[in-house]
């Protein structure tokens, strides 16, 4: 997976640049457990839609529903741990998204719910990666990537791990997953 | 009160109207606010106009909020001006990087206005008696 735009912060070390990221990996690995935990993800997400947009918003157990048209969006993770925040959706979801964000109607996937959809897609990246202390630091973010249509796929081949959870906000469902394709 | 003028810089629309809102929720009124979507486009604005109020992104193409702060100090635009970085990055380390940029703010996104007048208020106080 190509990442644009991907910075890694510094952090506190005394060490080598190669020694620091050698001995975060071994971290990083040995916590792999904390870095997959599913609630991490569920918290993140309840937290942008309830900051950002006012609402609740739970894991549910059924499948998005399917529509014509659907919009992703994706930002890179990059730095010790690197992979992707995927989050996908029908169109109705999108503008209702995009509608309670910016207090505007919208009636198509136009650039303004593109934006929304994207930017919702960073805060969620940039508070999962929030949780975990280490990754806080040393992982970076790239620019998001917005993708419509219908009848596409996203596809990684062999990630380390993939977390994907389905969510309901009063009557809308969409998808958010993180794919770990590897740690430095 | 006299009227506030604020630079918001974001490479995203939508979250420059979100901070608007958020200010003018937070009471700043009456405020004009100038827009930027890059670093770059933040400093143009600076050379030709003045403001009270400066709230920028970090994570932005072409150049990123922490140069754009940078940028501001190197060439003596907008002194005494509080900036504020928004941003989804959130670590210890990206805190103090900002702040040694030149920030006197930092808020993590997501946000609250609550949040941003929290942390808008108190600067605003010190420099412009607000």
């Amino acid at each position: 997976m190509v990442l644009n735009g991907i910075r890694m912060g510094a952090g506190l070390w005394r060490g080598s640049p190669g020694e620091m990221e050698r001995a975060m990996t071994q971290s990083l690995r040995e916590n792999l457990h904390l870095v997959s935990d599913p609630q991490n993800l569920d918290t993140s997400v309840d937290e942008v839609f309830h900051m950002m947009l006012g609402v609740a918003c739970a894991r549910s157990y059924a499948e998005v529903v399917p529509e014509d048209e659907t919009i992703t969006a994706v930002v890179g993770f990059g730095g010790l741990l690197s992979g992707a925040c995927v989050f996908s959706s029908g169109a109705s979801a999108a503008l209702a998204i995009a509608a309670k964000l910016t207090g505007m109607e919208f009636a198509e996937l136009d650039d303004t719910v593109k934006d929304a959809i994207g930017e919702i897609c960073n805060m969620l990246a940039g508070t999962w990666k929030g949780r975990v202390p280490d990754l806080s630091a040393n992982c970076g973010l790239s620019i998001p990537a917005v993708i419509t249509g219908s009848n596409y796929n996203i596809h990684v081949q062999a990630p380390e791990f993939r977390l994907h959870h389905v969510y309901r906000f009063e009557d809308f469902t969409f998808s958010v997953t993180i794919i770990c394709d590897g740690l430095q | 009160m006299s009227e506030l003028r604020v630079l918001i810089v974001d490479d995203s629309s939508v979250m420059r109207k979100i901070v608007e809102r958020s200010l003018r929720q937070a009471g700043l009124e009456p405020m004009t606010v100038v827009e930027a979507g890059s670093g770059v486009d933040g400093l143009e604005v600076l050379k030709s106009q003045t403001v009270q109020l400066i709230l920028s992104d970090i994570n932005m193409p072409s150049m990123d909020g922490l140069e754009f702060l940078r940028q501001i100090r190197a060439q003596n635009l907008a002194a005494g001006v509080p900036v504020v970085m928004i941003t989804t990055e959130s670590s210890e380390e990206h805190v103090k990087q900002a702040i040694l940029s030149g920030a006197q703010g930092y808020i993590r996104k997501p946000f609250t206005a609550e949040q941003v007048k929290e942390r808008v208020l108190p600067l605003l106080a010190a420099t412009q008696g607000v």
